[in-house]
């Protein structure tokens, strides 16, 4: 059986905005549950509701209703933050220290002892790849070495439970694949990982299950495993006319597709491409988001 | 205990690197070096004149140190969103208030100690004695100070920098003058005003209980009870505005 790492329990968060403090529904009845040992990509467009739900779960942001459980206890006081690491977006530092002394300075907080604080932080440094800036303050760091940082501190107390909001922005290609490797050495090392997302690819590659938030509200979740590994939908022929420019034609049979392609051929044009099309995150995310249009339609 | 010793030892080294903190003390040191100047140029005892500007600069800049570096830190923190990785950590928020609190008390203490031995060092160019007594103004001063940073602490709570400077300042400005609010309360003719100044007299803070700068300079009779009273006045008036800002401060969002 599954233990759950995180559990919420019909949140609801209304943010009151502008002069007149109009009311904004930005968490309407989110269920969200973390399985042990997973890594969970959670995906929703810009505003979705994600920053949202992970400060609500840190108790940085009280809802109006729902619970937040954290090993099936209810999450209370400050202590159950012991095993839980987070990666606030865009996280920000004390610009007048280095790395070093801020992971020290975290390590503090756990109240863990000089010699560990130190140890730790030399190995987490190293692991983010910040260990030739370990002195160098913050000030005159870019945005990309920051996100390292902001892992390394997430990581600080071994957590059990490792939840980052959006931790692959301000990366550069090699960055997010460092830190892909990172995620699922957590994974390795029993951590359960929640992270949020816009980008399909990020969640196709690493995630075990995608939970898909649109407008405050879970919406879907899926296996990814299961999701790639469904039948071909259909099949994309993209050939040369006869004027060379190139046309697209979509086979829902494999048989068809050959007659096509067969055709192609015998009428001399020049085929481009053949491409089985699978089921992705992709069509899913956009099937949700289209559903959401529809019901806004109506 | 140890969380709120880090919180507050990382805002202390956090508050020595503001540039705000080192012009006042800068622009505090010229005034003092002004009031030799005004000693001259002055009739009267210059000795008298040096100690009762100087009190007051270390007074006046201390107030104004503990309004800009206190204010400024706190809505940095919020601002520049670094409190959402302390708070993420297995911290309370009362743990957090209090270590900026004590970190923030400390470079009071740091500064103050640093304008008092200016002025002590003024004092002897001209006595060619070290006048301790100064002190049994200059504490009470440090403990104006300390509520002053409670009030500003309240204010920031909840409200944006700006507001709470205003606030604080006007906090400041009125505490001086409740005794004339007092009067001004049993004056007046209309019912509404003497209620209001009543109320205003019992709820802000006394700080001419705090001001002993006359009677020091002058060499005015003053026991010792009455400054214990008056720094245990603003010790429990300060640890009353610490719970109400750790109240607010419980209940708030970070979004
Ligand atoms: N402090 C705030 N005040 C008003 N509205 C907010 C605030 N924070 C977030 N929102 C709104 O709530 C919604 C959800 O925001 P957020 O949780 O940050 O989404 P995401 O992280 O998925 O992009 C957005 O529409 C956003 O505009
Ligand atoms: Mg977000």
């Amino acid at each position: 059986m599954n233990a759950l790492a995180i559990r919420t329990n019909g949140l609801y968060k209304t943010y009151r905005t502008g002069f007149l403090h109009k009311k904004f529904l930005a968490l309407n009845n989110l269920n969200l549950e973390v399985k042990q040992g997973e890594i969970l990509g959670y995906l929703g467009p810009n505003g979705a509701g994600k920053t949202t739900t992970f400060k609500i779960i840190l108790d940085l942001i009280r809802p109006e209703k729902g619970e937040v459980y954290i090993w099936g206890k209810r999450a209370y006081g400050s202590s159950y933050r012991q095993e839980i690491g987070f990666l606030p977006d865009n996280p920000y530092f004390y610009d007048y220290l280095t790395p070093l002394e801020s992971l020290d300075f975290y390590g503090k907080l756990f109240n863990f002892k000089k010699s560990e604080r130190i140890e730790r932080s030399r190995e987490l440094l190293l692991w983010v790849g910040l260990d030739n800036f370990k002195d160098r303050q913050l000030r005159k760091f870019s945005r990309g070495m920051l996100q390292r940082l902001g892992v390394a501190q997430a990581l600080i107390n071994n957590p059990k439970i490792l939840i980052l909001d959006e931790p692959m922005l301000g990366l550069d290609p090699m960055g997010r694949r460092e830190l892909r490797d990172i995620i699922i050495k957590c994974k390795e090392n029993g951590k359960t990982v929640i992270f949020s997302t816009h980008i399909l690819s990020d969640v196709e590659m690493i995630c075990d299950r995608a939970a898909i938030i649109f407008n405050g509200t879970v919406h879907d979740v899926v296996s990814v495993e299961k999701t790639l590994e469904t039948e071909i939908q259909f099949y994309e022929v993209i050939y040369a006319n006869t004027t060379g420019k190139h046309e697209l034609i979509r086979f829902k049979e494999y048989k068809d597709a050959m007659e096509g392609v067969e055709n192609i051929n015998k009428q001399g044009l020049k085929m481009i491409s053949f491409n089985p099309h699978r089921m992705n995150l992709e069509d899913i995310f956009i099937k949700q988001a289209e559903g959401r249009i529809n019901r806004w339609g109506k | 205990m140890g969380k709120i010793v880090a919180i507050s030892m990382n805002t202390f080294r956090e508050s020595i690197r503001d540039r705000v903190l080192y012009s006042l003390i800068v622009f505090s040191f010229l005034m003092l070096a002004f009031s030799i100047l005004l000693a001259n140029i002055t009739i009267g005892d210059p000795i008298k004149i040096v100690k009762d500007f100087g009190l007051a600069v270390i007074s006046l800049f201390g107030v104004l140190i503990t309004i800009f570096v206190g204010i400024g830190l706190l809505y940095k923190e919020m601002e520049r969103r670094t409190i959402y990785v302390i708070l993420s950590k297995p911290i309370t928020r009362w743990q957090f208030l209090l270590g900026k609190y004590l970190g923030l008390s400390i470079t009071l203490a740091v500064e103050v100690f640093i304008m008092t031995f200016a002025f002590f060092c003024l004092c002897f160019y001209y006595e060619n004695i070290i006048s301790w007594e100064l002190l049994k103004a200059i504490v009470p001063i440090f403990f104006e100070l300390l509520l002053i940073l409670s009030i500003a602490i309240v204010f920031s709570s909840f409200s944006s920098t700006f507001l709470s400077g205003l606030f604080t300042l006007s906090i400041f400005v009125i505490g001086h003058f409740t005794q004339d609010i007092k009067i001004l309360a049993a004056s007046n003719e209309s019912l509404f005003f003497k209620k209001l100044s009543q109320v205003i007299y019992y709820i802000l803070p006394n700080l001419e209980n705090l001001n002993f700068k006359a009677r020091v300079v002058h060499n005015l009779p003053l026991p010792y009870k009455e400054i214990f009273f008056s720094i245990l006045y603003s010790v429990v008036y300060s640890i009353f505005l610490l719970v109400l800002a750790i109240i607010i401060f419980n209940r708030r969002n970070f979004p």
